[in-house]
């Protein structure tokens, strides 16, 4: 032993958190992993399909944005990512692993179809609007508030309890489509209100997503200004670093995570309604479509169906790029917030 | 669970990057969108143009362009069906493979708009879309691009919108399952000869998709036809709720097995069910495909649809500059169904000779295979039915469709409407939602 380490000496990796990194590092480190990224990704076109990669990136940048409706796809795909990815943040900075985001769309989603249906074409356009949105967020809300106080009163596991949440709001769905099928026995929803188009979010800036946008928007201002200058902002950052320091402090704990979570779930629940009276105007068990666990994942999709059609590839090649983008888009943010230093370990 | 887990972190590290992208990119837009926008004018007007000319005169084949919406792709049974249809059609007319744009994988919701609306303003004339749940959102496809024919594939709903420029279509695949029936109330007869089964225990069971009027009718017509040659049988059917379930299917055909049923049947879309017939060593008729790879010592044959006349005679209207019918539905007449090869080493004797009268008499209208004769709704024939239930009928219950498709003594399946529309569960099968 100790004589090869005369010889050679030992190589060691030594990882390192960072502190604080400048911004303009930050971003060097996610611009280099995105051209990493593309760069595999192009042996792999090759090596799978023998396509000019750069064509199949050009096919990509087609599919989010060759025309003004792809465009508006793209930014209405974007824009429910972000608002669900908003909606987490409170929870998140508390640490609370909420990982029931798709429950809480899908009960949100539920509130405004059932309002869609039984009311849509019953109230004036904007007091359905107006209902719809905060009915659909108070139903998130619910779905966020259950575990939130089984987690401040019992500590049961959040991350279990949000997942197991998802589930039961599922078959929720399952049996709300069973009195809802429309035909009979077809197991879908199908449009709703096609004819009179209640309940659906009128065109606002030339698009019928126009509103969706503004929604997120403004949703999106009020919750950074809600994290960042509210003293409730700053009361569920403590609880997140410590909770033993928050009750040093005079904070109550059990309040601030019930308070945060139900924030938290109503912004989920408004992206339901923003997916079902927004845009699809029907609910189904995949109307969350796995936003919640995967909100930048669907971003890609607009674009990479374009690359399966264009290209004639099977819709898994078009998976196997954006899993490898994905891939390299995560890793970074290792690379982000810890430093590596690689030397030769000198002799003892 | 991981990926999951991963999507998590990943969304909250890049909340960040997302707040910042999506502020300069909707700063950036404006001026960006109205160039867009005037683009996509200019492209609409030239589409207007195009599409108008078809209307008055004919068109080039060269100049036309034909988009698909599929649900599935290549490797689930159904689509490969019509992509073959799709490729017969590009043959028969001479089109190239940059004049037919196809899109796979397309679920049964907003996406459906969303690819049909980027199919128009690819400038292709005429959009095709297969699975039934496409419907709502071909419709709306339609009423934005008035221009561009929508064909729609299982649906009901066309000629009710009242658009000129949206149609459905389909098979007339229940005299094919009609004559797969056959196939299989032989087989049947010959267990019975053969002492492995009396007449009572003739059981067939079937593995459903949905319990709607495409599947009802669907195994209706089997069941009829089974019948029709083995008096005795008698069926049951289960339902799997997915179009197309590997798992599912086989674990429903093994639950139907597992309860007496001597022979099953399908109308689901993968080789589940015959898989698991030939483990259990049950015969069984699939759908779609041919079973005999999969099931060598038990698939009899499978009823099949072929799209390739529908689809070039579709395109060619477009190209001629005729209309589409709104309601289009061909059978074993012109070839858009068919039985797939019957399977010599497992099919009763005589069973070629049987199916080849039996589909020259659907051919030639001498038999029907809604014969209101040869079958019972709750103990009476469906006209006294749909007589005693009139009011039900009024009110636009769960068969409204149905009244209007009985005269002459038959059932007018596909005729009135494309889509099928017998949806009432018959004396002698079984299925667990009849109580519904």
């Amino acid at each position: 032993m100790s004589k090869q380490n005369n010889t050679s000496g030992r190589t060691v990796i030594h990882m390192e958190k960072r502190n604080s990194i400048s911004r303009k590092k930050a971003w060097t480190i996610r611009l280099t992993a995105v051209l990493l990224s593309l760069i595999v990704c192009a042996i792999v076109i090759v090596a799978i399909t023998k396509q000019n990669p750069l064509q199949v990136y050009a096919g990509i940048i087609q599919g989010a944005v060759g025309s003004k409706r792809r465009i508006w796809v793209t930014v209405r795909e974007t824009v429910i990512l972000l608002v669900i990815a908003v909606g987490l943040v409170p929870a998140f900075r508390m640490r609370f692993w909420n990982i029931g985001a798709e429950g809480q769309i899908l009960m949100g989603g539920a509130a405004s179809a059932a309002l869609m249906i039984y009311l849509g074409n019953k109230l004036p356009l904007p007091v359905a609007l107006i209902l719809i949105i905060a009915v659909s967020a108070v139903a998130g809300m619910l779905w966020g508030i259950i575990p939130a106080f089984f987690k401040a009163y019992f500590n049961t596991n959040e991350t279990l309890f949000t997942l197991m949440m998802n589930y039961v709001a599922t078959q929720i769905i399952n049996f709300l489509i069973c009195i809802w099928e429309n035909p009979k026995g077809s197991n879908t929803v199908g449009v709703i209100n096609s004819k009179t188009k209640g309940g659906w979010f009128p065109k606002v800036f030339g698009s019928e997503y126009g509103l969706s946008v503004l929604i997120v928007l403004v949703v999106t201002v009020l919750i950074t200004m809600y994290m960042n200058y509210s003293k409730h902002g700053y009361e569920l950052a403590v609880v997140g670093e410590s909770t033993e320091t928050a009750r040093y402090a005079g904070i109550n704990v059990k309040n601030v995570i019930i308070r945060t979570m139900c924030l938290s779930g109503a912004v989920c629940g408004l992206a339901g309604a923003l997916i079902v009276s927004g845009a699809s105007h029907t609910i189904s068990t995949s109307t969350a479509g796995g936003r919640g666990f995967t909100a930048i994942i669907v971003a890609w999709m607009s674009g990479s169906i374009q690359i399966a059609t264009q290209f004639g590839l099977n819709e898994n090649a078009s998976d196997i790029i954006t899993g490898i983008l994905l891939f390299f888009l995560i890793g970074c943010e290792f690379f982000v917030n810890y430093k590596l230093s690689v030397y030769k370990e000198k002799e003892a | 669970m991981k990926k999951k887990l991963i999507g998590l972190v990943l969304s909250m590290a890049m909340v960040g990057g997302l707040l910042a992208g999506c502020g300069s990119s909707t700063s950036a837009s404006a001026p960006a969108e109205e160039a867009v926008e005037a683009e996509a004018e200019t492209g609409e007007t030239g589409a207007e143009a195009e599409a108008e000319a078809p209307a008055a005169e004919t068109t080039e084949a060269s100049a036309i362009k034909v988009g698909v919406i599929y649900v599935g792709d290549e490797n689930e049974g159904y689509t490969e069906s019509h992509m073959k249809g799709i490729q017969e059609m590009k043959e028969a007319l001479g089109l190239t493979d940059e004049q037919v744009i196809e899109k796979t994988n397309i679920p049964e919701d907003e996406s459906c708009f969303d690819a049909a609306a980027d199919l128009a303003e690819q400038g292709c004339q005429i959009v095709f879309a297969n699975s039934f749940g496409h419907e709502d959102y071909m419709i709306r496809a339609a009423e934005e691009y008035p221009d561009v024919q929508f064909c729609h594939a299982t649906g009901y709903q066309a000629a009710m919108t009242g658009l000129e420029n949206m149609h459905n279509y389909f098979t007339a695949i229940y005299e094919a399952r009609y004559v797969s029936g056959v196939v299989a109330g032989l087989k049947l007869n010959e267990m019975i000869d053969g002492g492995q089964i009396t007449a009572e225990q003739a059981k067939i069971g079937y593995v459903g998709a949905y319990p709607y009027a495409e599947v009802i009718s669907g195994f209706t017509s089997f069941f009829l036809g089974a019948r029709s040659v083995c008096p005795t049988a008698t069926m049951e059917v289960q339902y799997t709720n997915s179009w197309f379930d590997i798992a599912k299917e086989g674990e429903t055909a093994k639950k139907l097995i597992a309860d007496n049923c001597v022979l099953i049947s399908q109308h689901a879309d993968s080789t589940g069910a015959p898989a698991a017939c030939e483990e259990e060593g049950v015969p069984c008729v699939g759908y779609n495909i041919d079973m005999i790879p999969t099931a060598p010592n038990t698939a009899l044959t499978s009823p099949t649809n072929n799209w390739g006349p529908y689809y070039t005679y579709a395109v060619k209207s477009v190209i001629d500059g005729t209309p589409i019918d709104t309601d289009w539905s061909q059978g074993l007449a012109d070839g858009s169904c068919l039985i797939t090869d019957l399977n010599e080493a497992v099919i009763a004797e005589g069973t070629a000779e049987k199916v080849a009268e039996v589909e020259e008499a659907i051919k030639s209208g001498s038999l029907h295979v809604f014969d209101t004769t040869t079958f019972t709704v709750d103990g009476s024939s469906l006209e006294d039915y749909i007589a005693a239930h009139a009011d039900e009928f009024a009110e636009g219950g769960a068969y409204a469709f149905m009244d209007t498709h009985v005269s002459d003594g038959y059932f007018h399946e596909s005729e009135p409407t494309s889509a099928p529309a017998f949806a009432m569960i018959i004396d002698g099968i079984t299925s667990v939602t009849q109580e519904n």
